[in-house]
Parts: structure tokens; C-alpha cells; sequence
């Protein structure tokens, strides 16, 4: 059977499972319209590129799938160059397919050439120029497998148009994939099991660190069960969150920068870290010098190249997290732990009365309120998508998540804009699931172009606010750190509510604690998307804070009263 | 420094990948060669950094996370032979050239061109050992100079073959093919 290129791509997408891709069309990506026009592909028309990008991201992240995005060459192609260093820090499977200029005028820097596979080659786990219409299935075929594979990532593929308008022969069966023989490693010798099991059974106070890869790997049952074998505590990265239930006592919450005081302390009088599907990230780990300098580490972990890198460890286990995990399971020992377990309890019971939620209703509109009534109006069974900044942090403390891939944000690179375009992606995922945006004023006006997308769609989905009227995170940094000098922070944002009326949606805005459950449960119950504009105390900050570079037990605290002007204890 | 044996597709835009690696993880390289290998499909690279064994870990297992290459290895440990090519085109008059060709014998290097006010000579070796040619070459004037980089080979029966190659070396194909 002869078809274009076009049409090859086209029908190689609808046989690898793909339903939407999020693009924009233009000149060098126009034969793949026509030809989507005529397939069941449902196109996702956005309002930028970096929107696309985001969406598939989105989508992934939602569903453990892989996301597709697409739009034209030039600068089609460099608008999505955000989106793709997203999913790559945050190993996301996501497929971005470019239109390129004919191949007889590569190089020529024709109108709207750009050498996007060249830009792109640092930010992707792969990418491939197609420039004969032969090509395109079988390199379609290798990007899923290698988006979607070992420590997953985005794959760009880029086709000139000369290859989308020529036609050949089209046979799935002979365009299978063909990827170079990789060198099969051993992923661990004898000895290193024998030596983490050893750590295992020994450690007194044992704290697992548990991060995305248990989700990619799909871990989450034999982690379950890993951790309740050994009655082991557990610390949450950002990312990781969602892969092993907030409910379950021995979840302890996040570490990090904001993470919980506990969960930091605990890390830092452990005597052993268990990291799973983590990277030892300078936003977990602060500085390296006095981390966790009590611990042995073992690092399970399926990239390599992650071994050693930040932290050195005692045991490496390279390998698939629910491979490794079955494999130690039955060698783990059981252990009451009671002092370990009770000491941490102690570190809790303190920070807790620091706690805002624990504070009366002093007529101001706190976002950690704000998001501590979303988690209990929703039940904690939204995906809430999260974009970059303080309410991003009162998320991960406030909202506790039960659920895998509950949560999505964007933690590696911390891109502001992620969310509402990811959310867009989550939706079309997870059609069924109630989706909510969690947003600061600042990064939702980077990319609220797509709420014409959610129009135009029409899907509902929930748009939170946390108007604070300044960059909030960066505002932080300035009072903690440069005298309160606002310099760029106060943030001039149009009348939201009124704005998203403009596009069609509903908008609410909010200014009084007594308001906020009430207009969640009326916007869960609307069928059509709401936006509130949640107008919340512009001056607060996130505590606890490790101040970047610091040790990770020397942390701000939220000074006993949020009304008391803010102070910094060390 | 640090040697690094990788075997890679045979393909535009490895070497850029490969580069734009090193790069990113601010590694500098010393040397890069590349070469085809007995399958035409696949190169051998020789990359010789300024890094510690750390860093040369990090590169070896980025490396493979490339998916156009096929194996990386750091061999900075083995017992190994390194061997580096130079064309050093050399000032030589007629009072000069005696003494040129007895550095040249020590040497073991070749003249390979003879024009009347210089010579080109061939040397191969460690980088050490042309080094040492280029130091006593100096005063007499060196013109030109082109090297290779390193390439190197673990010794004995430690093999580094690419993946999918057959252990011992036999060929599936006969090496001469019949025309
Ligand atoms: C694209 C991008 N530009 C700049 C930053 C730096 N940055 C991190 S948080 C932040 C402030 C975010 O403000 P806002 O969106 O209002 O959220 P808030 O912190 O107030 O919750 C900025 C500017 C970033 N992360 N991403």
C-alpha cells in the first residue's frame, strides 16, 4: 500500500496508541495536518508551542504513557525548547514532532530552517532528523521505545517536508525498530546485594528516600509492601510524592528545602538512607558536606550515571526500582524500631504546633488554607497540577496525596508556566479525574493563552489561583536574603476572575477563609472549567527553609505567628 | 586524565553528541579520535579528558545513555598501550640537517618530505615520546605540526569489542570477500 509520509506518520501514531497530540500548525508541518485531518488522531489545537509541550508532558505524567506534541520548523520548534528541558530533568516520555524545511534545502537556512535536532540535542534523551518518507515509521517506532524505556525522556523527531509529501510503501510489520546493540551490563555483582541487605537488617535507624523512579517503574505495590516488611520511615522527594500513600504513618512527608523539619532531621540522624528512584538533588540534600553524615547509602537506581554523582554511597543496586525491590523483599527482616520510630514522632510533635493550620481565623487568607481545604474538599483524590513557586511547596506540604501520578509538577527544571497546559494534558489523560491548577499570579500569566484551549476543547478543569500580587518565591528569597529588597517581585496581574470571563469561564475571586470550601465545592460541582482567584496574604513564606547551599538541618522556622513580621531563626 | 574507549554507530552527528556531552558536564577533552572499525557500521573513539576517575565514570555512563552509542569504557586503569601519530614539518638547512637526522635515528621518527629549507617527519609513539621530539626539534624551528590524538588498546586478552561482535575475533564474513 503507497502513502505519503504524512499519512505513514499518521497511521504509525494511531498503531502505537496515540489519541491526542497537542500542537500548531505551520508551513513545514503542513502535509502531517492534511493527513491528521483525515485519521481518528484528535489534534489539541494550543495557543503556544511551549503549551504543546507542557500538555504531553502532562499527559504523561498522568498516565504513565507517552505524550505527543507537535508543531512547525523554525520557530514552531524553538517555542517548544522549555517544554522539552522540562520533561527531560524530569525524565518524562515525551514525543515532540517537528515539520523541517525540504531536504534540499537543509543548510541553506531557508525561511524558517532552523536546526532544532542541533539545539535540542542536550534537552532530549534522543533526537533524529527523518528526510525519506521510508524512514518515518520506523523511527517513529524507536522514539516511543525510547521515550518510554529504561530512565524515560523526550524524543524529538524533526521531518523535512519533502519526506511528509513523499509516498512509498507502507508495511508496519518491516518498520520495526532497529536500535544499535547496546552493551548489556551487569547491573550489580553478588556482593553489593549481600552487602544492602546486610545494611538493611542492621541499620537502627533505617529512612527510605523515595522518589519518581518508583512510579516509572510502577514500584508502587512492592514498595508498599518493602516498607511495611521492614517497618521502614519514609521521606518523600517532590517527585516521588503520590507513589506511596500520605495516609500510612510511615510516610513522614517531604525532604528538602521545604521539606518537613522532621523529615530532614530524621535524614540527617539516620544511619541509613535507602534512596529508590532518586537523584540526590542539591534541593534534597543541600549542602553535601554535612549530609546525612551518619548514614550508610544504599541507591537503587536505574541510570548509572546517577551512581555516586552527588552523594557517594556504601551499596549501588542499578536496575529497575520493582525488579530491585522484589529481589530484596524476601530478604528483608522485620524490626519494631520503637525508639526510632517514637524519636522521630518527638521531631514531629514540635514542628506541628508550629503548624499554620493549627491557627485561629485571624480574617487573613492563607494559601497553606487555601490548599489544605482543596485536599479536604477533593478528598485528596484530585490530580492536582502544580505550576512554580511558593504555593508549589504549600501544595506538596498541604495537600497529601494517596495516589500515584496525583500529583504533577515540574521539579527538575521548575519551570513557571507548566501548569495550566499540563493540566490541559492531565485532563485529556484522566478525563474522568477531577483536575485542578495550582497557580501563582505570576506563572499562570505565562501561559493563560491556553485557556482559550480549554474553551475551544471544552473540558473542565479547575484553575486555583494564589494571588499573593508578587513572584512569591523570589519575594522569599529577598526578604530572607537581600534586606527586603523587592526588586522585580510586586506583581501587577489583570482582574483574573474577569479575564477568565472573557474566555468563556467561569471566575471567582476570593479574598475570606469562610469562602474557600464553599466556592471548591461549587466549582467541582459546575460542569464547565472555573477559575478562583484566591486572594491570599501577599507576604507570607514558606517555611521551613533550608537556604540553598545550607545544611540540611539548619532550617528557618515559621516564626510562632504568622501575623509577627517574618524573622529569620537560625 | 583520563582514557575512554567508545564504540558508536558510524553515523553523522555521534561525534556532535558525543562533544556536546563532554561539554555539558564540563569535562574538557584532551583528545578525540575516531576511526572505523572491522564493521563498517560501528567507529571506535579514543577520548582522552581532563577529568578525575569521578568524572570519567559520569562521562563513561552518560556515554551509554546515548542511544547512538554502543559501549564506553574507561580503561585509564588497565594495563594499556597508548600511541599517538605526528607530521612535524622542521626548519632544516644544510648546517642543520646533520644534527637533525641523529634526533630524528634516536628518535625513531621518518622523513617522509624533503624540501630544500625543511623536512617533514613522521614519529609515532606515546605522547610522551613525541613530546620529547618536539622539545629537542624546537630551536631548530618548527614549522607545522598535525597530530592525530591518542588511540589506545587494553593489552592482551582484555578485549573490548563491540556489542554483538563475536568474542574471539573469528569473522562471520570472510575478511577478503571474493570480487
Ligand atoms: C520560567 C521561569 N522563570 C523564572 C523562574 C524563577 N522563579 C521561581 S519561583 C518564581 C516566582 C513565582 O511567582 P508566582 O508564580 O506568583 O508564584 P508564588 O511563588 O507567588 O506562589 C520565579 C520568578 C522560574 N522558576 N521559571
Amino acid at each position: 500500500m503507497k502513502l505519503t509520509g504524512a499519512e505513514i506518520l499518521c497511521e504509525s501514531l494511531t498503531k502505537l496508541g496515540v489519541r491526542h497530540i497537542f500542537g500548531y500548525p505551520g508551513g513545514a508541518i503542513l502535509p502531517v495536518y492534511d493527513a491528521l485531518g483525515k485519521s481518528k488522531l484528535h489534534h489539541i489545537l494550543v495557543r503556544h508551542e511551549q503549551g504543546a509541550t507542557h500538555m504531553a508532558d502532562g499527559y504523561a505524567r498522568a498516565s504513565g504513557g507517552v505524550g505527543v506534541a507537535m508543531a512547525t520548523s523554525g520557530p514552531g520548534a524553538t517555542n517548544m525548547v522549555t517544554g522539552i528541558a522540562t520533561a527531560m530533568l524530569d525524565s518524562s516520555p515525551v514525543v515532540c514532532i517537528t515539520g523541517q524545511v525540504s531536504s534540499k534545502l537543509l543548510g541553506s537556512d531557508a525561511f524558517q530552517e532552523i536546526d532544532i535536532t542541533g539545539i535540542t540535542m542536550p534537552i532530549t534523551k534522543h533526537n533524529v532528523v527523518v528526510s525519506r518518507a521510508e524512514d518515518i515509521a520506523r523511527t517513529v517506532r524507536e522514539a516511543f521505545v525510547i521515550a518510554n524505556s529504561g530512565r524515560p525522556g523526550p524524543v524529538l523527531v524533526d521531518i523535512t517536508k519533502d519526506a511528509q509529501q513523499a509516498s512509498c510503501d507502507f508495511n508496519w510489520e518491516a518498520s520495526a525498530p532497529k536500535l544499535p546493540p547496546k552493551r548489556q551490563r551487569i547491573n550489580y555483582e553478588p556482593a553489593d546485594f549481600e552487602r544492602a541487605v546486610e545494611l538493611l537488617n542492621n541499620a537502627k535507624r533505617p529512612l527510605i528516600l523515595a522518589g519518581h523512579g518508583i512510579m516509572v517503574s510502577g514500584a508502587m505495590r512492592v514498595f508498599d509492601q518493602f516498607v511495611h516488611a521492614g517497618n521502614l520511615p519514609v521521606a518523600m522527594t517532590l517527585l516521588g510524592i503520590g507513589c506511596f500513600p500520605a495516609s500510612d504513618p510511615l510516610n513522614l512527608g517531604m525532604m528538602g528545602m521545604h521539606g518537613e523539619a522532621w523529615v530532614n532531621h530524621a535524614i540527617q540522624e539516620a544511619d541509613l538512607l535507602i534512596a529508590v528512584g532518586m537523584r540526590f538533588d542539591d534541593r534534597v540534600t543541600g549542602d553535601l558536606r554535612t549530609y546525612a553524615k551518619e548514614a550508610r547509602k544504599i541507591h537503587i537506581e536505574i541510570d548509572r550515571s546517577e551512581i555516586n554523582k552527588n552523594v557517594k554511597v556504601d551499596a549501588a543496586l542499578i536496575g529497575d526500582a520493582r525488579e530491585v525491590l522484589e529481589q530484596l523483599l524476601p530478604r528483608l527482616e522485620h524490626r519494631e524500631r520503637g525508639d526510632w520510630l517514637g524519636h522521630i514522632r518527638e521531631l514531629k510533635g514540635d514542628s506541628a504546633v508550629r503548624d499554620i493550620q493549627g491557627l485561629p481565623d485571624n480574617g487573613h487568607l492563607y494559601a497553606a488554607h487555601v490548599i489544605n481545604d482543596l485536599w479536604k474538599e477533593t478528598r485528596g483524590e484530585a490530580i492536582v497540577v502544580t505550576d512554580v513557586g511558593q504555593h508549589q511547596m504549600w501544595e506538596a506540604q498541604y495537600y497529601h496525596h494517596n495516589q500515584p501520578r496525583t500529583l504533577v509538577t515540574s521539579g527538575g527544571l521548575g519551570t513557571m508556566g507548566f501548569a495550566l497546559p499540563a493540566a490541559i494534558g492531565a485532563k485529556f489523560a484522566k478525563p474522568e479525574s477531577d483536575v485542578w491548577v495550582v497557580v501563582g499570579d505570576g506563572g499562570f500569566q505565562m501561559t493563560m493563552c491556553e485557556l482559550a484551549t480549554i474553551v475551544q476543547e471544552k473540558i473542565k478543569i479547575n484553575i486555583a489561583i494564589i494571588n499573593n500580587g508578587f513572584l512569591g518565591m523570589v519575594r522569599q528569597w529577598q526578604e530572607f536574603f537581600y534586606d527586603k529588597r523587592y526588586v522585580a517581585t510586586p506583581l501587577v496581574a489583570p482582574d483574573f476572575a474577569a479575564l477568565a470571563n472573557a474566555f468563556g469561564i467561569r471566575g471567582e475571586r476570593i479574598t475570606s477563609r469562610a469562602d474557600v470550601t464553599p466556592t471548591i465545592r461549587s466549582a467541582r460541582e459546575s460542569a464547565e472549567s472555573v477559575l478562583i482567584d484566591f486572594r491570599v496574604e501577599q507576604e507570607d513564606s514558606v517555611y521551613p527553609m533550608v537556604p540553598a547551599g545550607g545544611a540540611l538541618h539548619e532550617m528557618i522556622r515559621r516564626p510562632d505567628s504568622p501575623l509577627v513580621e517574618t524573622a529569620t531563626e537560625p | 586524565m583520563q582514557t575512554l574507549v567508545a564504540y558508536v554507530e558510524n553515523k553523522p552527528g555521534v561525534l556532535n553528541r558525543v562533544a556536546s556531552l563532554a561539554r555539558r558536564l564540563a569535562i574538557n577533552i584532551d583528545s578525540l579520535t575516531v576511526g572505523p572499525t572491522e564493521n563498517e557500521e560501528i567507529a571506535r573513539m579514543t577520548i582522552v579528558a581532563h577529568t578525575d576517575e569521578k568524572g570519567a565514570h559520569r562521562l563513561e555512563a552518560s556515554l551509554e545513555k546515548l542511544v547512538d552509542v554502543l559501549l564506553a569504557e574507561n580503561i585509564s586503569e588497565r594495563s594499556l598501550l597508548e600511541r599517538d601519530l605526528a607530521l612535524i614539518k622542521v626548519s632544516a638547512d644544510q648546517q642543520s640537517r646533520p644534527h637533525l637526522m641523529e634526533l630524528i635515528k634516536v628518535f625513531r621518527a621518518r622523513v617522509i618530505d624533503v624540501a630544500p629549507e625543511s623536512l617533514i617527519l613522521e614519529v609515532s609513539g606515546t605522547v610522551d615520546k613525541i613530546d620529547g621530539l618536539l622539545e629537542v626539534l624546537r630551536p631548530f624551528g618548527v614549522l607545522e605540526m598535525a597530530r592525530t590524538g591518542r588511540i589506545a588498546m587494553t593489552r592482551g586478552s582484555d578485549l573490548l569489542r563491540p556489542p554483538g561482535a563475536p568474542p574471539n575475533g573469528a569473522e562471520t564474513e570472510p575478511a577478503v570477500k571474493a570480487s
